[in-house]
């Protein structure tokens, strides 16, 4: 395993009192896997993807642990936290497109921060990893406006993969991208991973379509916990969990007229997370609900490698 | 390149004949006669010498002549570089009467201008880092730079001159001196510098700090600095980074300021009876010195335009982004 995750609490602080956005998630990523992260907006997907690797001023780490390649990561500690950083957790953040600073030139903006790690920049490498991604070595010489999205997308990735992290954090990196662009962005993660370049990945995404086709196994979460986690095929084809089930028939297909078959989506929204209801989380909006479900459903591995947190499934 | 320059030096241009314009409308359409005034001032009173000093006068400057003579006149003679001879100080040109007090003025503003802003940045952005920096400069900012330059150039003179008795509140050096390159009156000189100095620096210093404590907490919020704080970079590059994008928009200021900063530096002037062009403008105005006035008003926008213009320099050279706007590219 190269990440366990345990148990994790993490809360944001605001005026109203503590949103509990993780609540209680345990999950493990093998070597060489690629993990989809999949839900709605709010479900926690992105405070996952933070908490592993630099938690905000307003987020609070309240309890669980996280571990890789067999070492705790302090993730409560900014200042410790910073050895693990870059060099062991990568992050390829959601906002590429603005993640350059503007006024320095992208070659040397690279050499200053890996100066500033106290590792010296290795040009060939560098240079080696643009051909992969298929920027021209050019871009290093520019300036971050003179490049495209696209390329600023995978100029951060390029960045953040230099020094060979053992965990990637790719949140939201193909939201905004177009089609075409979305594919080569996961050719080039699927090409880090095949390469060596990460051992394994975090891909955080609400395009379930997209995760099936690069991740290994997807994770679902919903409201803070996670519902269910599967191989990406068993995922697609066989969820257990009504709200996976629902999330996938929600999926637009092409080539189906939805004027014959309305397309259908899950009516009602996720609970507050500043003071969650007991039980099952999606129990309001979920059709089997019953009595039962009034008790939190605590994730079981149904078959190998396929966890549920349901009573129903 | 040569496009955009092209266009600021046009718009450079206009604005010069438009404020050369205004600039001969102003003293000819206040109200009063100079010559009359200049009459006044020989005290000659027999009805036939005033009226012959008259027509002379009024020949000699031009007055007799039609508006549009006069304008075309003036333009003329400007471009040959002849400012007019000076009505306060007949007849000594008013090119050597500026030029005696532009040396004050410049010492004056010039160091006023570029150490405020070097120390408002500086302090600006050490409170963006400390909470208890932040809670007093950001107060004490507000206060100087709300302060109208005279009122503090007042106090000063108030407190640090006649109260405590440390600088001189008059003058550009001692009474008794007469200008020379001895120590002892460039000592006078500095002495006299300090108030002047002071007031002009410490108002346009609050306006500085709270500029650049403001961009500087919003860069350290931006994307690029949270990437780099996710990479695990030290806070001083992120820092840097920061300090150096938000240095952008303070030249921009700079540039605006310097208009504001001129007229500063005149009651300055006037409060401390500092021999600059503030000074001047104010005895041109009392004794309806029109060529004096237009030649002090021409000098500062001159001033203001060609510091301007040295800033869309600077900017080209600091900031890629103005390049790529040059290049006809959508930043």
């Amino acid at each position: 395993m190269t990440l366990t995750v345990t148990d994790l609490r993490v809360s944001y602080r605001t005026l109203g009192g503590e949103v509990k956005a993780l609540d209680g998630v345990s999950f493990g990523v093998r070597d060489g896997e690629i993990l989809g992260l999949a839900g709605e907006s709010g479900c926690g997907k992105t405070t996952l993807g933070k908490s592993l690797i630099r938690l905000d001023g307003r987020m609070r780490h309240v309890g669980g642990t996280v571990e890789l390649d067999g070492r705790e990561l302090p993730i409560a500690d900014d200042r410790r936290m910073n050895a693990f950083r870059f060099h062991e957790v990568s992050l390829v953040p959601q906002y590429a497109m603005s993640a350059l600073n503007p006024t320095r030139r992208i070659g040397r903006m690279v050499a200053e921060l890996l100066k500033s790690r106290g590792v010296r920049l290795d040009r060939d490498k560098l240079e080696r990893r643009l051909d992969l991604v298929g920027l021209p070595r050019e871009v290093l010489d520019r300036y971050p406006l003179e490049l495209s999205g696209g390329m600023k997308q995978r100029m951060v990735m390029v960045v953040s993969t230099l020094l060979d992290p053992s965990l990637l954090v790719a949140d939201e990196i193909t939201s905004a991208l177009d089609v075409s662009t979305q594919k080569a962005v996961a050719r080039a993660l699927l090409g880090f991973r095949d390469s060596g370049f990460v051992k394994s990945m975090l891909f955080i995404t609400h395009d379930l379509a997209l995760t099936s086709h690069i991740a290994d196994t997807i994770m679902v979460m919903y409201a803070g916990r996670l519902t269910e986690k599967a191989p990406a095929d068993v995922m697609v084809k066989a969820p257990r969990h009504p709200y996976t089930r629902m999330l996938i028939n929600s999926l637009p297909e092409v080539g189906v007229r939805h004027a014959e078959r309305p397309l259908s989506g899950i009516a009602g929204s996720p609970p507050s997370l500043l003071d969650p209801p007991p039980g099952c989380r999606f129990r309001d909006r979920c059709p089997l609900a019953d009595e039962g479900c009034a008790e939190d459903p605590p994730v079981t591995e149904t078959e190998p490698d396929h966890f549920v947190a349901c009573w129903k499934a | 390149m040569r496009h955009y320059f092209g266009r600021k030096l046009l718009v450079y241009a206009l604005t010069f004949v438009v404020a050369v314009t205004v600039n001969w409308m102003i003293p000819r359409f206040m109200p009063g006669d100079p010559v009359a005034g200049m009459l006044a001032r020989t005290g000659v009173s027999q009805p036939a010498a005033v009226e012959a000093m008259r027509v002379y006068y009024t020949d000699l400057f031009g007055f007799d002549r039609p508006l549009w003579e006069q304008y075309a006149g003036f333009w003329a003679t400007l471009l040959r570089g002849d400012f007019g001879i000076s009505i306060w100080l007949f007849p000594t040109p008013v090119s050597t009467v500026i030029l005696r007090a532009v040396p004050y003025t410049l010492a004056l503003m010039i160091p006023a201008v570029l150490l405020s802003w070097w120390a408002g940045n500086r302090l600006g952005a050490y409170a963006a880092r400390r909470r208890l920096l932040d809670n007093t400069v950001l107060p004490v900012g507000y206060v100087l730079t709300a302060m109208p330059y005279m009122w503090l150039a007042v106090l000063l003179a108030w407190g640090l001159g006649v109260v405590a008795g440390w600088f001189p509140v008059a003058g550009g050096y001692a009474f008794s001196l007469q200008p020379a390159l001895t120590g002892e009156f460039l000592l006078s000189l500095l002495h006299h510098w300090v108030l002047p100095f002071l007031s002009l620096f410490l108002v346009a210093l609050g306006g500085w700090a709270i500029g650049m404590r403001n961009m500087i907490i919003y860069e350290l919020e931006s994307d690029y600095a949270t990437y780099l704080a996710a990479l695990g970079a030290p806070s001083r590059l992120i820092r840097r980074y920061a300090f150096r994008n938000a240095v952008l928009p303070q030249i921009t200021g700079l540039a605006l300021q310097l208009g504001v900063l001129v007229a500063g530096a005149l009651v300055t002037e006037i409060v401390f009876s500092y021999p600059g062009l503030g000074s001047l403008i104010l005895k041109a105005i009392q004794n309806q010195d029109f060529f004096l006035l237009q030649g002090t008003f021409m000098f500062i926008v001159v001033g203001v335009l060609v510091a301007n213009f040295v800033i869309d320099l600077v900017y080209v050279v600091v900031d890629p982004r103005t390049r790529a706007g040059m290049a006809g590219a959508q930043a």
